[in-house]
């Protein structure tokens, strides 16, 4: 996994609530057995004025002009700027992966769903939660201000503002120190594995239904 | 100190835990289906990493397989490389039990887990699919991960967790006539939010839930995702105990006694506190049926689509706008005036022979509707589908003018051929009405079996209430 220490990055907004799985990454892309490739679908419904599949020549098919993310001011984007439950519904880890390939590194939002806030730390995203006042603010000041950057601190842990505003966010301390050194969290975890061989020995000995 | 379910499920699993709350938890059983599994696989490979204990795996394929002409195979190509992909790393890797592609046991992973008995009260229960929330209904932790947990439950046999809040939803009072598990789940989100349980474990309880089958149970659990909860519950008593005994991997002989005492303890003691309680009323809870493009969109069979311009709130009001130009509706109209293109009955949430036979009495002696281009009825598991054949079922619908299918996701998120089309209305027992969710430009509207069986009858949705 890619490290997150510091992003100073252009921000897209996506000015809707209850963004879902199925709507950042549609089903038919789902097909693929490769964690790569997703960005050309990511949003695809709303990017595209036609259906798409997989394996098509993407620069051929219709933008749908209206879409945030085909204006030109927003192209190269590294933020995305969203409203609450961001990444609702479906598990699917295609969802982070599209928008990692796509170039997004952090998403801010009111809120997020559980299972997508969980994928977007196992693949060097930071999902990044402010108030929705600081959001609308956002909000405006993305819209007023054309090349809108913002600077994204995990260390500090701040959403610095280019009129030097800074806004504070709150990540747990495990998952920031895996984003700051780019760590892979299997090779934590069979750290303690003596640790889970002795919990499943005790559990075997105690509920051996479960193992049988 | 008194304990919820949730908290004593939890603390029954944590093997470490770090300074910040972050735990190691162990995973008892991992589900595995075709979609979510293959980078996992490879991820494992890539780093010359061993599964940790084969024997919790339960796998088979649901989600790309097509639910008819199965003589002539898959004829997607890329769907058949992902589902032969799961055959070539379950060969390899093993597994408890593989149910693929045609097995007479295979179908949707989390109908398969619970009828053979893989998934028992007190498990951690994990697989790459948010709806794995329906195990809940036997009291288990269960919830969907992504593909890099289900690469590090397979490399390690646990997950890195922190601990919910918890929230009981009681749901007090006997249900009306037509009302089902369904309708009390949709009920539920509809006023708790799509993002209402974001951050907690739901517990349902109350005397509708006692009064449920598993198989409402398991509705009303797999919806929790939609509520935004990662895992629903719902305590061990007779009903759960009774579905339990004799499934082919349920526990035997004086196994079966020592874990049936062990599961009696699982339900949350009498004075145990929430983070949050929601009362509901059963006795108010009418037929519903989504309106929108998010399962929070609903109301009662017997009202009419919301106003936008009367929500204060400006960020809903614009959803709401936007979901009734993507539905193809207008404010203030009479659900009961929305007309069908197609009804699907199936998917996670309402395929089992509960579900089934609840659709065939509705529809029994009657005739689809002309307007309704397609009527479907896909069973949850080739096992379900026997038995709802032995029970005369499928001649039941084949009559009325539905499609008999074989089992699997199918038209609840349209990996396969079976799909809406462009501004398509669909009348769907299944769990999500996201845009394109059925097929691009489609329009879902969630409902029961019951609902969506009048719903193909009469063409338009009724009133099961009403019924003759």
């Amino acid at each position: 996994m890619e490290k997150f220490v510091r992003l100073d990055g252009l921000v897209a907004p996506l000015d809707r609530a209850n963004v879902d799985t199925d709507a950042i990454i549609p089903k038919q892309f789902l097909k693929s057995i490769k964690r790569s490739g997703f960005g050309p679908n990511l949003f695809d419904e709303w990017r595209y004025l036609d259906v798409g599949e997989p394996g098509q020549d993407v620069s051929q098919r219709p933008l749908n002009p209206d879409f945030v993310l085909n204006q030109e001011r927003y192209r190269g984007a590294q933020i995305l700027l969203t409203r609450k439950n961001f990444g609702c519904g479906s598990s699917r880890e295609h969802a982070p992966w599209a928008l990692l390939d796509f170039g997004f590194r952090a998403v801010i939002a009111e809120s997020f769903a559980d299972i997508f806030f969980n994928n977007c730390f196992k693949n060097g995203i930071l999902p990044i939660v402010l108030s929705a006042g600081e959001i609308d603010r956002l909000f405006w000041l993305v819209e007023a201000t054309p090349g809108c950057r913002l600077i994204v601190d995990l260390e500090r842990q701040r959403v610095i503002r280019t009129d030097g505003e800074t806004l504070p966010f709150v990540v747990d301390a495990f998952r920031r120190e895996c984003l700051l050194n780019g760590w892979d969290d299997i090779g934590l975890t069979l750290r303690h594995a003596d640790l889970i061989r002795a919990f499943e020995d005790r559990r075997r000995s105690e509920q051996p239904w479960l193992f049988a | 100190m008194p304990q919820t379910l949730y908290e004593k499920l939890w603390q029954d699993h944590v093997v470490h835990q770090e300074a910040d709350g972050t735990a190691l938890i162990y995973i008892d059983r991992h589900l595995v289906h075709e979609v979510t599994s293959p980078q996992a696989f490879e991820g494992l490979k890539l780093a010359g990493r061993k599964p940790w204990r084969v024997s919790s795996i339960v796998a088979t394929a649901d989600h790309n397989t097509p639910t008819d002409h199965w003589d002539r195979g898959i004829e997607d190509p890329v769907s058949r490389l992902q589902v032969e992909t799961l055959d070539a790393n379950i060969r390899e890797v093993g597994a408890l039990a593989y149910f693929p592609f045609r097995d007479p046991r295979q179908g949707i992973v989390h109908v398969v887990g619970p009828e053979s008995g893989a998934t028992l009260p007190g498990m951690t229960v994990v697989c790459g699919d948010s709806h794995t929330s329906t195990h809940g209904a036997f009291a288990c932790m269960a919830h969907g991960i992504g593909t890099s947990e289900v690469e590090h439950v397979l490399a390690t046999q646990c997950l890195l967790q922190k601990r919910s809040k918890t929230m009981l939803v009681r749901v007090e009072g006997v249900l009306g006539k037509g009302v089902t598990a369904k309708d009390v789940a949709l009920a539920i989100i509809g006023r708790i939010g799509t993002a209402g349980g974001t951050g907690y474990a739901i517990e349902f309880g109350g005397s509708v839930l006692r009064a449920l089958s598993m198989e409402g149970r398991m509705t009303i659990c797999n919806m929790a995702i939609e509520a935004g909860a990662r895992l629903g519950l719902v305590a061990v008593d007779e009903v759960t105990i009774d579905y339990l005994r004799g499934r082919p991997l349920a526990p035997k002989g004086h196994l079966w006694e020592q874990a049936v005492a062990a599961w009696r303890q699982l339900h949350s003691d009498a004075d145990a506190s929430f983070d949050r309680v929601v009362d509901i009323s059963g006795d108010e809870i009418r037929p519903q049926v989504t309106w929108g493009t998010s399962p929070e969109m609903v109301v009662p069979v017997d009202s009419c689509v919301p106003d936008p311009s009367s929500e204060p709130d400006p960020v809903k009001r614009e959803g709401m706008e936007r979901a009734l130009r993507y539905m193809g509706l207008r404010a203030r109209q009479p659900i009961r005036e929305i007309r069908l293109d197609k009804i699907f009955i199936g998917s996670c949430t309402n395929s089992r022979i509960e579900d089934l036979r609840a659709a065939a009495a509705v529809v029994q002696g009657r005739k689809v509707a002309d307007g309704i281009r397609l009527a479907l009825v896909v069973p949850g598991s080739g096992l379900v589908k026997r038995q709802a054949e032995d029970e005369g079922l499928d001649r039941v619908f084949r009559a009325a003018g539905f499609e008999w299918r074989e089992p699997g996701c199918s038209m609840c998120l349209a990996m396969n051929a079976d799909r809406l089309q462009p501004g398509e209305r669909c009348a769907s027992t299944s769990n999500r009405n996201f845009e394109g969710r059925q097929g691009t430009g489609g329009r879902t509207h969630l409902v029961s079996p019951e609902m969506a069986a009048a719903a193909a009858i009469a063409g338009h949705f009724c009133d099961v209430d009403e019924w003759q």
